[in-house]
């Protein structure tokens, strides 16, 4: 495909969706796809076919919605309205109703102007539920591939690269690293062999953007890896994707499949000169492959373990050649940027930390469900007005950063959410994962749980992460128990700066968040649980 | 059969031109055919990518993903997310230990295989589980007893 046609099949494809009646958007995200969303569609499909109106309406899969716990979710293009709960025969209603199906369906009308929609800023997840995931021409028609049309024929790669250091993006996997000197760093490499990674290994638990992004819109992050590309020198990419997300797998390799036959991906990337491939990697089931280092190992067929930085991967990764690794929300940041232009980006959210940030919203919480908002938006905002607030309970905290971040007290809840704020106060952004608990969650039970995760999850390469995470865990199980000591909590925290200090990789160097932020927090509930009552 | 599926793990390490940088990959395709890694599976696939045992040992027992124990006829894994954790999965996982097997086991008779996840991004319907490959979201310790007894599970 060049340029042209490109341009072409875009307004093409843009004039057939505006002939049609209705477009009707199912969403087939894992969430709704396990409340029915499939039976839904075919109800509605074969509704269409039945009222002889097939080329007039069409039903279509999208991207998440957004109001997971809503589910099913279907979007009905001709007037906007968005409807949850659906059940299969209410749904092919849809297709032509008269005022008696009108009034049946009013009642299962979300209301798109409350918080949980009107207080979100749409970056990364626009296309999330407006576009077809398996359709290549809906992602065309939505403007996508135009951001890669215009890196490889009107910029230079050093081009590329200011534009997305005057973004101000940094890293969406939850450590912050500003994204455009990463790519200068690869750049900057002299070795003609450079890859591009895309860290789809989305482990903590809790958090599901990365799998909604890759399941809603595959084509975004396609494009944002290629322009990386571009950027940095290669002809190679991986994504490295969790063995348990199925239907992001499936999708991804249909997309990948339709960019190579459209001439997207592969080689003369527009007919230029670029070429650029991206092939799956399946994970196995071990959370220590976020870690860049050990996701690097098995990429290349080993057991998953760190190994010792520097050499950092940008100077010597995969294959020990200069490698890029980003997350796939960084990656889906790159194509609004490119075409949008860096100043724009930079423009929304905070000093430190531009754009908008992904959230997985779960736990105790009226609204479950994703949700994009500018960086610097209150937890306050994110959790009562959006997330709808605690049903029948009193807000106790809010953990961010899965097994890594901290539990965040009520106290807080007006500190506007970005890297530095969220690091200041104990937890950290993480990659988006936001669980809200209630009075009924044990705070020494939740440290004991995440600690578990981390001690099963430790890959036992180095002594301080496979004995310390044990060490604390059994103090941990003590507490819970009731047999614990002063001298246990003491020990505690000796053990967490230990860990802290002395671990190989970020998962042992940051698995006493947990404990200290509780510990910090909510101290009292550790000193309730001593043998000794409470007494020193 | 088993002619076949020696055949199509052929082809998948033909495929990747028998590299010892696939091993994941033919692992991924031993056990989707196999069902899970037998020793002897584990040695072939040793000599043809030309590695050591111990490394695809290695490699075969630190991903959770591979199992070299057969499974159960049916299978059962709890989401153990922190989002599951919080609105009760725990119930569920002591349900299903208690009637058919410690998570990370078959039940004695093969019907039931339990296994724990770490979060299966299904935070949505807390708390979900997987039977047999598909998600079930918004289950309760009633709704595993009523299930397990329609399997004919006491």
């Amino acid at each position: 495909m060049t340029v042209e046609e490109l341009f072409e099949l875009h307004s093409e494809e843009q004039a057939r969706l505006r002939r049609l009646e209705n477009r009707i958007y199912c969403c087939t995200a894992a969430g709704c796809v396990s409340c029915g969303a499939e039976g839904l569609r075919s109800a509605i499909a074969a509704a269409i076919k039945a009222e002889g109106l097939e080329g007039r309406v069409e039903v279509c899969g999208s991207g998440c919605l957004g109001l997971c716990s809503k589910g099913p979710l279907v979007r009905s293009a001709a007037d906007g309205a968005l409807y949850g709960e659906l059940p299969p025969e209410e749904g092919a209603l849809l297709v032509r109703p008269n005022p008696i199906d009108r009034q049946r369906l009013a009642a299962k009308r979300l209301d798109t102007n409350a918080p949980f929609f009107a207080r979100q800023l749409k970056i990364v997840l626009a296309n999330s539920g407006q576009v077809d995931p398996e359709r290549l021409a809906d992602y065309i028609a939505a403007g996508g591939y135009q951001a890669l049309a215009k890196a490889v024929t009107e910029m230079t790669p050093q081009e590329v690269i200011e534009e997305i250091k005057r973004s101000g993006l940094r890293g969406r996997g939850g450590a912050g690293y500003p994204t455009g000197l990463k790519w200068e760093l690869v750049a900057r490499q002299p070795s003609p062999v450079k890859y591009v990674v895309c860290n789809a290994d989305e482990g903590d638990p809790g958090a599901f953007m990365d799998r909604s992004v890759l399941e809603g819109d595959p084509h975004r992050v396609l494009e944002g890896m290629a322009i990386a590309g571009y950027a940095v020198g290669a002809q190679q990419g991986y994504i490295y994707v969790r063995g348990e997300y199925g239907l992001a797998i499936q999708r991804l390799q249909t997309a990948i499949k339709q960019a190579e036959r459209e001439k997207l991906l592969g080689n003369r990337v527009f007919e230029t000169g670029f070429q650029f491939r991206v092939d799956l990697r399946i994970g196995a089931g071990a959370f220590v492959c976020g870690e860049e280092t050990a996701l690097i190992a098995s990429i290349e067929g080993k057991r998953g373990q760190p190994r010792q930085r520097p050499p950092y991967p940008p100077e010597s990764g995969l294959w020990e050649k200069p490698t890029l690794i980003n997350n796939v929300e960084t990656f889906a940041n790159v194509p609004p940027i490119i075409t949008e232009g860096g100043d724009w980006f930079a423009s929304i959210g905070t000093e430190t930390s531009k754009g908008t940030k992904v959230f997985a919203l779960a736990g105790k919480i009226a609204h479950t469900g994703l949700i994009e908002v500018p960086m610097g938006t209150t937890l306050r905002t994110i959790v009562f007005e959006i997330g709808g607030g605690v049903p029948g309970g009193k807000f106790k905290a809010a953990q961010t950063g899965g097994p890594s971040g901290g539990c965040i007290p009520e106290q807080f809840l007006d500190v506007p959410v970005d890297y530095e704020s969220l690091t200041n106060i104990g937890s950290m952004m993480g990659s988006g994962g936001l669980i809200v608990m209630d009075e009924s969650s044990d705070m020494v039970d939740v440290a004991r749980f995440f600690m578990e995760f981390c001690m099963d999850e430790s890959c036992g390469k180095c002594i301080p992460c496979r004995a310390g995470t044990v060490q604390m865990h059994d103090i941990l199980s003590r507490l819970t128990r009731g047999e614990g000591t002063a001298e246990d909590i003491r020990l505690l925290e000796e053990l967490g700066a230990l860990l802290r200090e002395t671990s190989l990789c970020g998962l042992g160097q940051t698995a006493p968040n947990p404990v200290m932020s509780t510990l910090r927090y909510f101290r009292h509930e550790y000193e309730a649980k001593l043998a000794s009552g409470g007494r020193q | 059969m088993q002619d076949n599926r020696a055949k199509f793990l052929e082809r998948a390490m033909s495929r990747h031109h028998y590299s010892g940088d696939a091993l994941i990959e033919v692992l991924h395709t031993a056990q989707e055919l196999y069902g899970y890694l037998t020793p002897e599976l584990l040695k072939t696939i040793a000599r043809k990518l030309r590695l050591p045992p111990s490394r695809v040992l290695g490699v075969a027992t630190f991903y959770h993903f591979f199992s070299l124990a057969p499974k159960g006829e049916h299978s059962y894994t709890v989401c153990l997310g922190t989002a599951c954790y919080v609105k009760g999965a725990l119930g569920l996982l002591e349900t299903l230990e208690r009637r058919c097997a410690k998570a990370g086991s078959t039940s004695a008779d093969g019907k039931v295989s339990v296994n724990t996840a770490r979060c299966i991004g299904a935070c949505g319907l807390a708390p979900a589980i997987i039977r047999d490959g598909e998600i079930v979201g918004r289950v309760t310790p009633e709704m595993l007893e009523a299930e397990l007894s329609t399997l004919g599970i006491r």
